[in-house]
């Protein structure tokens, strides 16, 4: 236990859920350091009892049992006294669990509806017009009002500084709240085991100063520029028209899967919206830095590099990659 | 009636006759071959689960772990959770059932010995079909509970297996549970009554009454599954507009029943060991067995708390919260019961014993964590991260898993007739404990560390590497505990030392007969007068409180009984017994008992004497029913024709079997 | 054994009550959960029929009453069956059980063309939840009675070839708990199904 007191305090557990660094992932934790400290009494109590009960009457030459088969009173007192700390403990939760689920209210809040989907998630910011994927972005010291979509299977939003999670269940429209107190990126992850990429479904939470904050928001807002250079003007073409080549002509299209504002024919929705797509640290269920090694491997092989991604090995050839990877590093 | 046996002939063939060798136990129908069938599959599949834990130890050691690929992690998550839960815990417990059930109430055997034989081989058939899928194109691989719509996930014949196997397992707990609930309310011993019952049997019957409720809820869901994936139903599919949460709902409604299904047994195995080691009865026995009771009626009540980030809303939350948190009152009722029990005892540290208080100890821990769970608000944090899966081993492994082998060291020397070394016993149990404790603590941590469970690696720099390496050391500790164990097993085969009827001294009246006991259980069977009757043939309380050993021609009053507990059912107690049947292993005739409590029992006036005592016989039909239901499983993965020949089994083994009478005349 | 005892006499147990009876009771409790989670199911989907058929294009309510009467008489006939051999008169009981089975049968045949008339009018299996959970639901209680069926011809077999044991009623008891709980069920299916308005 002494470890876990330590461990808790360490820097480097991004994920911890005892750090919390939002509103809403605090009343969690403070009810939790209740729990905690009252199962640790009640753990220390009873095992306490156990072990010298054990020991001071373990037979020795002579000790004879007593024989006697209960004691009303204390049998009685045995039922209620945990009852009464359940009781404790049940009005704080139940109030929390009130407090939690209240719909943040309020002009200014910000509505993203996100999905969970095999193995990626996708954010539609419903009142900015901007969709993007995998990495959240909000503004600090504002609840954020998730509404949680369903689309394949189950899938499970999580962050564990911000707070709680929400099971994402297809058919159905979940909510959560977030809220994060300071600027910083806060690591997340799907929960519910979703398929052969459930480990690498992450996602990121990056929150800026409110100011930093619209300034994200336009750049988002903006359309995809033309690309300038050569290289990757031939990348924007063969995302949307694929190429004469054997193989990838056959096969769907870029744009049939992924959308890029500014970029004609680029409508599609199974994959990631990719209009700023250079603007992202990570891709792929945040699990790959957003460089052009990584960027290559995965336009190379997608399911290799991440099993079961429903993006297909479209059979790129190295020239192809090329002009991609040049495209794609042009959407900032 | 095991032994009330009308006279037929015949039947559609000769009947099988064999007493030892294979097709003995292949045919045999006596409860306690099948215990022994039942105990062995179990530690089989109790070997095969752990070591597909092992090699999931093995993957998470080092981040980025590279031993198994996704797909093969993920089946063996699945089944390492299906084949622990389905064909380790609960038929280790029916295993127990099976052998000690007749012994204690004082019966020849259980109601229906065919049924009995017929639920052991669909048990074993469902295993073996689900470990086909290994074999045939993949294991199922959607988690042990299953979640639509990823279950419906068409890439491999997995999940449809996981349909089929568990109906077919459900079946084999079905027909147990049927069994053992007509045998404990029909099959006592004269004088058992409920409240004289021990608590082994009280919480098999309450287990049984779980399963039979649950059961058929998981069989709706797995019917649906098959029916959406074979037959394009829409059960499960949200595209169709049908709701997923359905699955969830149907699966825990069973999901957490079945939880004290696991551990019922358990509690049950400890409160006859814990008496025993302390020599002194059951501190507060009806409260012990209304709690077991009240723990199975709340079990039903509480199913959603698995489902607290599904989104059901604030007022559901909370009223599964309080449901959960108020389980937690009739389960502390039997930890305190169990502490009194020891108090004041005079305790004996053998090896069952320190299973049982290894199982008090560890299940306080895993309880608890329990109740952090039903903090709903926190365990919208905790939620399928390894504290979830610390909270299910800790309540599974040291509760349910402690406890069994509490039983097992116990009853060995019944079962087989030699004794377990104490020493190795020992040694086993303290190697268990560290690696067990080496293992499952850390889980907790990395899941409030933000560990997800059913992750096929985990990525560096996240501060779980520490704890996870440590958890892999436990693994393999435990995996050594267990070789221990069968090295224990393998001395006392060779030379462990002969046990006797009774080498604990205990209490119950299964320690009455001889070990292994005859084929008829008792010679005669026995007249019960009291809780722990048998204790009472031996010993008498004096007025200080004290035990005093009788011997044989003492005795002069019946043993004064005047706890408030004990009071209602007690016979007026006669003076005037004779000294005969109270000498311990003697089981001799009762005397005529006029005691107005006395009730009659199969057969009972014939058996008294000793003759004639009509055991049902072998018979193959159980094993060619059973059999038909996998060869149905296999029909509707791949073919009509299998799925006829299938039914053609089972038709030939049902009808057989009614054909058949239950015995030949002898 | 047997010898020793009258034959009407059945084998002593602690409650008194009958080793098969009671497990016959304990299994039917069990079937309430099997269609109570169906019939829940049923409920759920009643509603979601995309773009098939709904209930109020399908159900023909007269139809099925009188089916459901056939059934209901089958226990009519079934208690009759069971009071005969208790009077001894075991060639009547074996009349009565036949007619239970007829009437069964008849019920069956009533669902089979209830069924394809469904399917006809483009209702399957896989049309819609609705679908799924009326096909499975009733086809499942189909089962039931076909499988009980199948018990009262086998009794009537042996019945006639002397196979039932000293005095026939104790298995005719049997099935008869088994015959009246799965019409019981049916009226709760008809109910639910039929009888309570969608919408
Ligand atoms: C043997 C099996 C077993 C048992 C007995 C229990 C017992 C309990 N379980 Fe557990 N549970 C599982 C097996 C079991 N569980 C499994 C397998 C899962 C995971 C399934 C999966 O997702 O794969 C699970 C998951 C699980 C969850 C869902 C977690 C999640 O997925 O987010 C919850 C939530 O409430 C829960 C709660 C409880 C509670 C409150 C008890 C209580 O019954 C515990 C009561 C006991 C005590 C509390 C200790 C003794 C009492 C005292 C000493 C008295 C004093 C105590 C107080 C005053 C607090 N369990
Ligand atoms: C009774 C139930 C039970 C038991 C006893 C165990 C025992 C063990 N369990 Fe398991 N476990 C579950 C029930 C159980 N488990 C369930 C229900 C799940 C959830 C599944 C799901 O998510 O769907 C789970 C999930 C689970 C996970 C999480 C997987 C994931 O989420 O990705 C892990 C991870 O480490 C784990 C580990 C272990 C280990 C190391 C043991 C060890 O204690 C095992 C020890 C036993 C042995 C080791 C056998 C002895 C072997 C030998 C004697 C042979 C020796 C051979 C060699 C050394 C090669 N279990
Ligand atoms: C059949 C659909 C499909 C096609 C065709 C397709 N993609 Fe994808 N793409 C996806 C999906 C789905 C993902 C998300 C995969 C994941 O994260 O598991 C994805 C992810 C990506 C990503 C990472 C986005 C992020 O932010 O995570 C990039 C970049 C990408 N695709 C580029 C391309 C390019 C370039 C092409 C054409 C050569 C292409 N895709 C063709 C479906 C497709
Ligand atoms: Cu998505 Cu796990
Ligand atoms: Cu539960």
């Amino acid at each position: 236990m002494a470890a876990f007191a330590l461990s808790a305090c360490s820097t480097d557990t991004p994920q911890s859920v005892l750090q919390p660094q939002g509103e809403f992932a605090r009343k969690a934790d403070a009810l939790w350091d209740i729990t905690f400290a009252i199962a640790i009494a009640v753990f220390v109590v009873v095992q306490g009892l156990l072990l010298y009960a054990i020991f001071r009457y373990r037979h020795k030459p002579g000790r004879e049992a007593a024989q006697f088969h209960g004691n009303t009173r204390l049998e009685i007192a045995m039922t209620i006294i945990p009852a009464l700390i359940l009781l404790g403990l049940a009005v704080p939760t139940v109030a929390t669990v009130f407090d939690l689920a209240a719909e943040p209210t309020g002009a200014d809040v910000i509505h993203i509806s996100v999905e969970g989907r095999q193995f990626w998630w996708r954010y539609d910011y419903t009142d900015l017009d901007i969709v993007t994927a995998n990495e959240l972005h909000i503004p600090t010291g504002q609840p954020i009002d998730l509404s949680i979509e369903g689309y394949d299977v189950n899938h499970s939003f999580w962050v564990p500084r911000l707070g709680g999670t929400q099971d994402v269940v297809p058919g159905r429209t979940s909510r959560l709240t977030l809220e994060a107190d300071d600027p910083g990126t806060y690591l997340g992850q799907c929960k519910e085991f979703c398929g052969l990429s459930h480990s690498n479904m992450n996602l990121r939470v990056i929150a800026h100063d409110p100011g930093d904050f619209e300034q994200w928001v336009s750049d988002q807002q903006e359309p995809a520029a033309a690309p300038s250079d050569s290289l990757a003007a031939e990348g924007a073409e063969l995302f949307v028209n694929g190429a004469a080549d054997a193989q990838f002509a056959g096969g769907p299209s870029c744009a049939s899967c992924h959308a890029i504002e500014g970029l004609d024919g680029a409508v599609g929705i199974i994959g990631p919206n990719l209009t700023h797509f250079a603007a992202r640290n990570t891709f792929a269920g945040a699990i790959f830095q957003n460089n052009e090694s990584n960027l290559r491997a995965w336009l190379a092989n997608p399911p290799e590099r991440k099993p079961g991604s429903q993006m297909p090995n479209l059979q790129l050839t190295t020239g192809q990659i090329d002009a991609l990877v040049a495209y794609l590093q042009t959407l900032e | 009636m095991a032994t009330a046996v009308a006279p037929q002939q015949g039947g559609l063939f000769a009947r099988p006759t064999a007493k030892t060798g294979w097709w003995s136990w292949m045919t045999t129908v006596d409860h306690k071959k099948i215990g022994i069938l039942y105990g062995v599959t179990a530690f089989f599949f109790f070997i095969v689960g752990g070591v597909e834990a092992l090699l999931i130890r093995a993957q998470l050691a080092t981040p980025n772990g590279e031993v198994l690929s996704p797909a093969v992690y993920n089946q063996l998550f699945t089944m390492h959770g299906l084949t622990m839960i389905f064909f380790v815990v609960i038929p280790m417990g029916t295993a127990l059932m099976n052998f000690l059930l007749p012994l204690m109430i004082g019966a020849r055997d259980v109601a229906f010995p065919r049924l009995n034989a017929f639920s052991y081989w669909v048990f074993l058939s469902a295993g073996l079909f689900m470990y086909s899928a290994f074999l045939l194109g993949g294991a199922p691989d959607g988690g042990w509970f299953g979640y639509a719509p990823l279950s419906l996930d068409p890439v491999t014949d997995g999940m449809t297996y996981y349909s089929l196997g568990l109906q077919i397992a459900g079946i084999a707990s079905l027909a147990g549970a049927i069994n053992f609930i007509v045998t404990i309310i029909n099959m006592r011993a004269p004088g058992m009554t409920l409240m004289r019952m021990p608590v082994f049997v009280w919480m098999t019957l309450i287990t049984s009454f779980l399963l039979l409720f649950a059961v058929p809820v998981i069989g709706v869901a797995l019917w649906e599954l098959m029916f959406d994936r074979l037959f394009g139903a829409n059960f499960f599919d949200p595209a169709a507009g049908a709701d997923p949460l359905l699955w969830q709902h149907l699966f825990w409604l069973f999901g957490h029943p079945e939880v004290y299904i696991m551990i019922l047994p358990a509690m049950g195995i400890v409160s006859e060991v814990l008496p025993a080691f302390s020599r002194k009865p059951l501190f507060g026995y009806p409260a012990i067995v209304f709690s077991g009771a009240a723990i199975a009626f709340m079990g039903w009540g509480v199913w959603a708390h698995h489902m607290f980030a599904a989104g059901l809303g604030p007022v559901a939350n909370s009223a599964f919260a309080l449901s959960t948190m108020f389980i937690a009152v009739p389960t502390g009722v039997k930890i305190f019961n169990w502490i009194g029990t020891i108090w004041g005892g005079s305790v004996r540290l053998t090896t069952p014993f320190l299973f049982s208080a290894g199982f008090v100890s560890m299940f306080i821990i895993g309880g608890l964590s329990g109740v952090t769970h039903s903090i709903v608000p926190h365990d919208a944090q905790q939620t399928d991260t390894y504290y979830v899966v610390g909270h299910l081993h800790y309540v599974l492994f040291g509760g349910s898993i402690f406890g069994l082998f509490s039983g097992i060291y116990y009853w060995w020397p019944k079962v087989f007739g030699r004794l377990l070394s104490e020493k190795i016993g020992k040694f086993h149990f303290l190697l268990m404990l560290v690696g067990f404790n080496l293992t499952f603590m850390p889980f907790h941590i990395l899941g409030l560390l933000g560990m997800p469970r059913r992750q096929y690696y985990f990525p560096a720099n996240r501060g779980f590497e520490v704890w996870n390496l440590l958890a892999s050391i436990g693994a393999f500790t435990i995996a050594v505990s267990i070789l221990v164990f069968l090295y224990n097993v393998a001395v006392s085969r060779k030379k462990g030392e002969a046990a006797g009827a009774d080498p604990w001294d205990a209490r119950t009246l299964e320690w009455m007969t001889t070990s292994p006991p005859p084929e008829h259980n008792f010679d005669a069977i026995p007249v019960v007068r009291h809780r722990d009757d048998f204790w009472y043939r031996k010993y008498i309380t004096t007025p200080e409180g004290e035990s005093a050993r009788v011997f044989a021609g003492g005795a002069a009053s019946d043993e004064e009984q005047h706890s408030s507990e004990a009071a209602s059912d007690e016979p007026p107690s006669s003076s005037a017994e004779g000294a005969s049947d109270r000498e311990p292993n003697t089981a001799g005739a009762a005397p005529p008992e006029s005691s107005s409590e006395e009730r009659p029992h199969a057969g009972a006036s014939a058996e008294e004497q000793g003759h004639g005592i009509h055991l049902p016989s072998p018979s193959y039909f159980p094993l060619l029913t059973a059999a038909g239901m996998p060869v149905i499983g296999y029909g509707f993965i791949y073919s009509p024709i299998l799925l006829a020949a299938g039914a053609v089994m089972l038709l030939v083994g049902a009808f057989g079997w009614v054909l058949e009478p239950p015995a030949e005349e002898a | 054994m047997s010898a020793a005892h009258p034959p009407a006499e059945h084998p002593h147990t602690s409650t008194g009550l009958d080793n098969a009876k009671l497990a016959m009771w304990a299994f039917l409790g069990s079937e309430c959960l099997f269609f109570g989670s169906f019939i829940s199911t049923y409920l759920l989907y009643r509603n979601v029929t995309g773009d098939g058929p709904t209930s109020a294009d399908l159900y023909d309510i007269p139809y099925t009453s009188i089916s459901s009467f056939v059934l209901l008489m089958s226990s009519l006939t079934m208690v009759l069956a069971l009071s005969s051999v208790q009077n001894g008169d075991r060639r009547a009981m074996r009349i009565w059980l036949m007619a239970t089975a007829f009437l069964g049968l008849t019920f069956i045949g009533g669902q089979v063309f209830e069924f394809t008339t469904f399917v006809e009018e483009g209702l399957t299996l896989s049309t819609s939840a609705f679908g799924s959970s009326f096909f499975v639901l009733t086809g499942f209680h189909g089962a039931h009675v076909t499988i009980g069926i199948l018990m009262l011809l086998g009794l009537t077999v042996m019945s006639s070839f002397g196979r039932l044991g000293p005095d026939d009623s104790r298995p005719v008891e049997v099935v008869g708990l088994y015959w009246h709980f799965v019409d019981i069920v049916w009226i709760v299916i008809f109910t639910v199904i039929y009888l309570i308005p969608s919408g």
